[in-house]
C-alpha cells in the first residue's frame, strides 16, 4: 500500500506519545542535575530597590547583578515608529508585569528550590500600573519604558478615502469589539535543561521549543557565545501553539547558570507560572465602521485596532507582528476597495505578547464576521447570503486585495455554500421558528476566513524583523540497510510532521513510511530551518524534503542502473524497489552496493552517495492562502446564559492534503481551542494589574463535554506556487469559532434585542445583557 | 508548585488525631483525600506545620444504616457514593450529587467529610446535605462526640463550627419516606467545575418536612423556609420575581446575574422534584 502524499497513514509518533514513552524535557535526568525555581515579581509595575539572597546560600541564588554580562533581549524592527524594549532575563531596575523573573534559585529538587526562592527578599517601590490598553494609549498615562515618552511599541496607518464613503454610503454600521487576553495552555509548559558538554566544548540546551535553530541563535547572541558552542535540542514537545516560537528569558537564565556552575540545571514551568507569566496573547480591541450598499455589499471599512501587547517585545518576532497582521488581514476574504486602518501596539503591565495559533486572525475574523452579520441585519437579509456576495469570487482568482495581499487560489463563496448545505440552513430556519414558539432559543452563525500560510522571505523582511526565514533545508539519505532517514531542522510538537515528512519522502522513494525515520529538533544533527510557525512546516520543510527526495530518487535510479545493467531513465521506482521491466533490485541491494560492496560498482560511479541536502522555498514569498468557512448551530439558555453547541461544521481548503487523517485532527484541535476563545478563556486583572485567573479553577478551558462532534468537509484547490500544491493549515481551525459561535449566539438572542460583541461569550456576559434588556417581569423556567 | 515542608502523621486513634490537630495552634490540619488541600499546599496558600492523615482512623470509611438514619464515614469517597455503595436516605439523591462533583479522578480520592470541612461555598455536599437535614458527627480530643446540624455547621466561606481539636468522623442523614421528592440543580460554566449557582429542594409529604436551600452564595448555604413552604403548598415553584425577592431579603451581596441564576436553579430543582417524570 502506498504511504505517499494523500494517504491516511497512522501517526508514527503516536506509539510513544500515547503510551507514555515520549521524552519531554521533564523526563530527562543527567548526572549531577539540579532543579531551578524563579523568584517572580509580585507587582505589576515597580522600581526594584533590592533583591537580597539568603545568608549562606548566596551561591545558589542568581540575580540580575550576577547576570551582568548577559545582554537584554532586544528585538529590532526596521518599521518606522517602532520602539524596541530591553528585557533582561532577570529584571533590572524595574519590574513590568506580575510574574517577571527577579532571581533564579537552584537546589537538588524543585521543592527545595522553591523553599529557597521564598527566602529571597525583594523590595520594590510600586509604580502606577498600566492595565487598560486604550487608556495607556493616551498622553498622561504612566509609562512602562520612560525613555519612549509614550506606551506605543508601534503605530501604523493605512489610508483610504473613507470620508467620501461616509457621505455617500447607504448603510453605515459601527461597532466596537474586544477579545480577551488568553493563555495558550499547551499540556507541557516551557521547560529547559542546560549543561556544559566539556568534550564537545558546547553548551547543550534541551528546551521545549518550536524553533530550535532560532533559539540557538538567540542564546548565542544574548549570552555572547559563539554559535558553534551552542547546541539546542528540542526533545518531544507537548504542544506549542506559538507559545514556544520565541526566545524565553528563562532559557537564557537557565543556560547562564548551567554554564556558570558547571552543573546540569533544569527548570520546568508549572501551571501557575504559565497562567500568570504566560498570559500573553489574543487581547485586541476594535472600533469598526463598515460602509455598505442597500443589499449589504461592502463598499469600504474604517478600522481602529488596539493590541494589548504587554511589557516587552519578544525576540525575534517583536511586539508588532500581531497588530501588523491584524491591520493587514482584517479585510480577510472580502472583496472591497476602500480601507482605512490605524493600529496601536500598546505597552501594558502584562506578560509580553506572543502570537498564538492563528496570529491576529482570530481577532480580525471575529470582528469582521460579526460586522458582516450586523450589516445583514441592517439590510434585513440572511447573513450567509450577504457573506457570499461579499467574498472574493473564484472568477477573480488570483486576487490582490485592498491591503495588497495576493490570494493565490480558491473558491471562497463555495465554502459558504457547502457549509449552508451541510448544516441545512433552510431547514434550520424552520426549526428555529418552531423552537422559539416553545421558548427555546436556537441560533446559527457562519464565519469565513483566509489564512496566509508559509509566508516567506520578502514578507518577513518587510516587517523589518531581525531574522528572516529563507530556504528551509532538509536531508534525505538511504542507510546501509536500505531504510530511509529524513532530517529536518523544523520541529514537531504535535502536528504529525514525523509522519507527513516521511510521507513526502515516500512519495518519491516509494519506500513505506515504516522504513522512513524522521529526525528533527536538534541543531547538532539537522540542517537549518527557521522552525515551526506561520503554518509553514508542511509547505517549507515538506517542500525541502520533497526536493531532496526527488534528487535522491534520481541517484537511486543511476545506482540501480549499474546493478541492472540498463539506462537510468529506464528505471522505475515502486514498492521500495528499482525496476527495469520485471527485473528489480531493492533499496537494500542498492545501499549494500554503495556502502558495503562498492566492488560491485563501476569506477565512474556517482560519488555524492545516497545522501542529499536541499533547500527550498515556494515560488512566491507572499504566502499561500488557505481558507475555510465554519458554521455553528447553538442553543442559548436565556435563563442561565449557557451556550450549547448543537452542530459544528467546517469546510476548508488547504490545497493538497498530505495526510487527511492528520488534517482532520488539526481541525478538531484548532476548533476546540477556538471554542475556548469563543466561550471560556479569559485572563482577568484587577486595577493593580494582579492576575485573578492564576489557576485552572479560574481560567476555564473547554473539556470534552463542552465540545461538539465536529463535522468536516474539504476542497483541494492546489496552490500553483508550492511543491505538490500544498498550503499550510495547522493554525486555521482556531481562527473562526469566535465569529461563528457569537454570530450564532446573537442570532439566537435576536428576540431579546441583545447583541454580544466581546469574547468570550460567558454566561455572565450573555445573561447580563439579557437582564439589562429585559423587563423584570419576564418569567423563567 | 511544590508544598512547603510539613510533617505527615497517620494515627489510628480518633481521639489522638483530634488531640494532634488541636495541639498545633491551628498549624496542624487533618487531611483525607486532599483534593482541595493538596492544590492549596502546592500553591503554598496554606502551609501547615503538620498534616494528620485521618483515612486510617477506625470507622471513617464505614457506611451504616439504622431504622432512622444513614451514617456515612467522613472519609468515604464521592466515587463510592456515586457507585451506589451507600444506602440512600432518599431515593437516588446521594448518588446523583456525588456523580456531579468535579471529575471522576477527583471523586476517586475526594471525601464527603473533607468537602464539608473545607466548606467551599460552591461545593455540592454542603448544600445537598443541608437540604437533607443531615448533621456532622465530630469527635474531640477526649473521645467524646457531638452532633452538629448542617444548618449550624458552616459559618461562612471556608469556616466551620468544628473546634481545632475536633475531627469530623461521620455524617448522619435522616431517612426520608418512600414518597419523598428531591430536586438538585446546579449551573456550572463547564462540566466538573465549581457551580455558579446551586439549588436543592427536598419535600417529604409524610413527615411534612420540606427544605429549599441555595448554594454557591459566597457563604454558608441559604435556607429558605418561605420558598419551601410555597412549593409544598402549591406544588409549583414560586415565580422568578418571588424567588429573587426572597434572595434579595437574604442580606447576601449578590449580583443581578447571580441572583437570576440562583432563582432559575431553584425553580428547576423544585420542578424536577415535583414533576411526575
Amino acid at each position: 500500500m502506498s504511504t505517499g502524499i494523500g494517504e491516511r497513514v497512522l501517526r508514527k509518533e503516536d506509539r510513544r506519545l500515547l503510551n507514555g514513552q515520549a521524552r519531554f524535557v521533564g523526563d530527562i535526568r543527567l548526572p549531577r542535575q539540579w532543579e531551578a525555581a524563579f523568584v517572580r515579581s509580585p507587582l505589576a509595575h515597580g522600581r526594584i530597590r533590592s533583591v537580597t539572597k539568603p545568608a549562606g546560600l548566596e551561591d545558589r541564588v542568581f540575580t540580575a547583578a550576577d547576570l551582568a554580562d548577559v545582554r537584554p533581549i532586544r528585538a529590532e524592527s526596521s518599521l518606522p515608529s517602532y520602539n524596541p524594549s530591553d528585557q533582561y532575563p532577570l529584571a533590572r531596575d524595574k519590574v513590568r508585569f506580575v510574574g517577571e523573573c527577579l532571581a533564579i534559585c537552584i537546589a537538588p529538587t524543585r521543592a527545595e528550590a522553591e523553599d529557597l526562592a521564598e527566602r529571597v527578599e525583594i523590595e520594590i517601590d510600586p509604580l502606577p500600573p498600566v492595565v487598560d490598553a486604550l487608556k495607556a494609549r493616551e498622553p498622561g498615562s504612566a509609562l512602562l519604558h520612560e525613555d519612549w515618552g509614550n506606551n506605543l511599541f508601534l503605530t501604523t496607518f493605512f489610508d483610504g478615502d473613507i470620508e467620501t464613503l461616509r457621505k455617500t454610503a447607504p448603510v453605515i454600521v459601527e461597532r466596537e469589539y474586544s477579545t480577551a487576553r488568553q493563555c495558550m495552555n499547551p499540556m507541557e509548559g516551557k521547560g529547559t535543561l542546560a549543561h556544559w558538554d566539556e568534550k564537545a566544548g558546547q553548551l547543550v540546551v534541551y528546551t521545549s521549543t518550536q524553533v530550535p535553530h532560532l533559539i540557538r541563535t538567540g542564546i548565542s547572541e544574548f549570552l555572547g557565545i559563539d554559535q558553534g558552542q551552542v547546541r539546542v535540542i528540542a526533545p518531544d514537545v507537548g504542544g506549542g501553539f506559538g507559545y514556544k516560537c520565541v526566545l524565553q528569558p528563562e532559557e537564557l537564565s537557565v543556560s547562564w547558570v548551567a554554564r556558570r556552575t558547571g552543573r546540569p540545571i533544569r527548570w520546568t514551568e508549572d501551571r501557575r507560572e504559565h497562567l500568570v507569566a504566560g498570559a500573553n496573547t489574543r487581547q485586541h480591541h476594535y472600533k469598526l465602521t463598515a460602509f455598505a450598499d442597500e443589499r449589504g455589499r461592502l463598499l469600504g471599512m474604517d478600522a481602529e485596532i488596539t493590541v494589548d501587547v504587554g511589557a516587552y517585545s519578544v525576540w525575534p518576532f517583536t511586539a508588532c507582528l500581531e497588530a501588523a497582521q491584524a491591520g493587514g488581514n482584517l479585510p480577510g476574504p472580502y472583496d472591497f476597495g476602500i480601507y482605512r486602518c490605524r493600529t496601536w501596539s500598546v505597552a501594558t503591565n502584562k506578560p509580553a505578547f506572543t502570537p498564538y495559533r492563528g496570529v491576529a486572525r482570530p481577532g480580525v475574523c471575529f470582528a469582521m464576521e460579526l460586522t458582516i452579520d450586523a450589516i445583514a441585519r441592517a439590510v434585513g437579509r440572511e447573513p450567509s447570503e450577504v457573506r457570499k456576495e461579499n467574498l472574493v469570487p473564484a472568477a477573480k482568482m488570483p486576487y490582490t486585495n485592498v491591503t495588497k495581499k495576493f490570494y493565490d487560489s480558491g473558491d471562497y463563496p463555495e465554502s459558504v455554500a457547502q457549509a449552508e448545505k451541510a448544516i441545512d440552513l433552510k431547514g434550520f430556519r424552520a426549526r428555529q421558528a418552531a423552537a422559539r414558539a416553545e421558548g427555546r432559543h436556537l441560533g446559527i452563525g457562519f464565519s469565513t476566513f483566509t489564512e496566509q500560510s508559509a509566508h516567506g522571505t520578502k514578507v518577513f523582511a518587510a516587517w523589518g524583523l531581525p531574522l528572516v526565514p529563507g530556504y528551509d533545508q532538509a536531508m534525505v539519505k538511504i542507510t546501509p540497510s536500505g531504510s530511509v532517514e529524513v532530517r529536518s531542522g523544523n520541529h514537531s510538537f504535535g502536528q504529525g510532521l514525523e509522519t507527513t515528512l516521511a510521507q513526502v519522502a515516500s512519495e518519491w522513494l516509494t519506500v513505506g513510511t515504516d522504513r522512513i525515520s524522521v529526525v528533527m529538533g536538534d541543531t547538532g544533527i539537522t540542517p537549518y530551518s527557521t522552525g515551526a510557525y506561520a503554518s509553514r512546516g508542511m509547505v517549507m520543510s515538506g517542500g525541502a524534503v520533497s526536493k531532496a527526495a526527488e534528487v535522491l530518487a534520481g541517484r537511486v535510479r543511476r545506482h540501480a542502473a549499474h546493478l541492472l545493467q540498463c539506462k537510468p531513465e529506464d528505471i522505475r521506482l515502486a514498492e521500495g524497489k528499482a525496476w527495469h521491466g520485471e527485473a528489480h533490485v531493492g533499496f537494500e541491494d542498492i545501499a549494500r552496493a554503495w556502502y558495503l560492496r562498492p566492488d560491485q560498482l563501476p569506477d565512474d560511479v556517482e560519488t555524492a552517495g545516497l545522501e542529499v541536502t536541499e533547500g527550498y522555498k515556494p515560488d512566491i514569498d507572499t504566502g499561500v492562502f488557505t481558507y475555510a468557512t465554519h458554521a455553528a448551530i447553538v442553543e442559548v439558555d436565556p435563563d442561565t446564559g449557557r451556550v450549547a453547541i448543537e452542530d459544528y461544521f467546517i469546510f476548508e481548503d488547504c490545497g493538497r492534503r498530505v495526510n487527511p487523517l492528520i488534517l482532520e485532527g488539526q481541525a478538531y484541535g484548532g476548533a476546540a481551542q477556538g471554542i475556548g476563545t469563543a466561550l471560556f478563556e479569559e485572563v482577568l486583572y484587577d486595577a493593580n494589574g494582579q492576575p485573578l485567573t492564576s489557576t485552572l479553577a479560574d481560567y476555564i478551558l473547554p473539556g470534552p463535554a463542552e465540545l461538539p462532534s465536529f463535522r468536516l468537509g474539504h476542497a483541494e484547490t492546489l496552490s500553483p506556487y508550492t511543491r505538490h500544491g500544498i498550503k499550510g493549515v495547522g493554525e486555521g481551525a482556531a481562527i473562526a469559532p469566535g465569529g461563528a459561535i457569537v454570530n450564532a449566539v446573537n442570532d439566537a438572542l435576536s428576540p431579546f434585542g441583545v447583541e454580544l460583541n466581546s469574547l468570550p461569550a460567558t454566561p455572565e456576559r450573555i445573561l447580563g445583557a439579557i437582564l439589562r434588556a429585559t423587563p423584570e417581569t419576564e418569567a423563567a423556567g | 508548585m511544590k508544598p512547603a515542608p510539613f510533617e505527615l502523621h497517620r494515627p489510628s486513634d480518633t481521639a489522638l488525631a483530634a488531640r494532634m490537630t488541636g495541639g498545633g495552634d491551628g498549624t496542624i490540619k487533618p487531611v483525607a483525600g486532599g483534593q482541595s488541600l493538596g492544590p492549596m499546599l502546592n500553591l503554598r496558600l496554606t502551609r501547615p506545620a503538620g498534616l494528620v492523615d485521618i483515612t486510617a482512623l477506625p470507622g471513617l470509611t464505614d457506611l451504616r444504616e439504622t431504622a432512622t438514619h444513614v451514617e456515612i464515614g467522613a472519609a468515604v469517597t464521592h466515587a463510592r457514593i456515586e457507585d451506589g455503595a451507600c444506602p440512600e436516605p432518599i431515593a437516588g439523591m446521594l448518588r446523583h450529587v456525588a456523580g456531579g462533583i468535579a471529575y471522576r479522578a477527583v471523586r476517586n480520592r475526594g471525601t464527603i467529610g473533607g468537602s464539608l470541612c473545607h466548606a467551599d461555598p460552591a461545593a455540592d455536599w454542603i448544600t445537598a446535605l443541608t437540604a437533607l437535614g443531615a448533621s456532622v458527627v465530630a469527635t474531640g480530643g477526649t473521645g467524646t462526640t457531638r452532633e452538629i446540624p448542617m444548618t449550624e455547621f458552616m459559618l461562612g466561606a471556608y469556616r466551620t463550627a468544628l473546634r481545632p481539636d475536633e475531627i469530623a468522623t461521620a455524617i448522619r442523614i435522616p431517612r426520608h419516606s418512600p414518597g419523598a421528592r428531591w430536586g438538585y440543580h446546579k449551573i456550572c460554566r463547564k462540566v466538573g467545575e465549581f457551580a455558579d449557582a446551586i439549588a436543592a429542594f427536598v419535600a417529604d409529604p409524610q413527615t411534612r418536612v420540606c427544605r429549599a436551600v441555595f448554594g454557591s452564595t459566597g457563604g454558608a448555604p441559604l435556607v429558605s423556609p418561605v420558598l419551601a413552604a410555597h412549593a409544598a403548598r402549591t406544588g409549583t415553584p414560586a415565580d422568578l420575581a418571588m424567588v429573587k425577592a426572597e434572595l434579595g431579603r437574604s442580606g447576601l451581596s449578590l449580583g443581578a446575574v447571580k441572583i437570576h441564576q440562583l432563582a432559575v436553579a431553584h425553580r428547576r430543582a423544585v420542578a424536577e422534584a415535583l414533576s411526575d417524570g
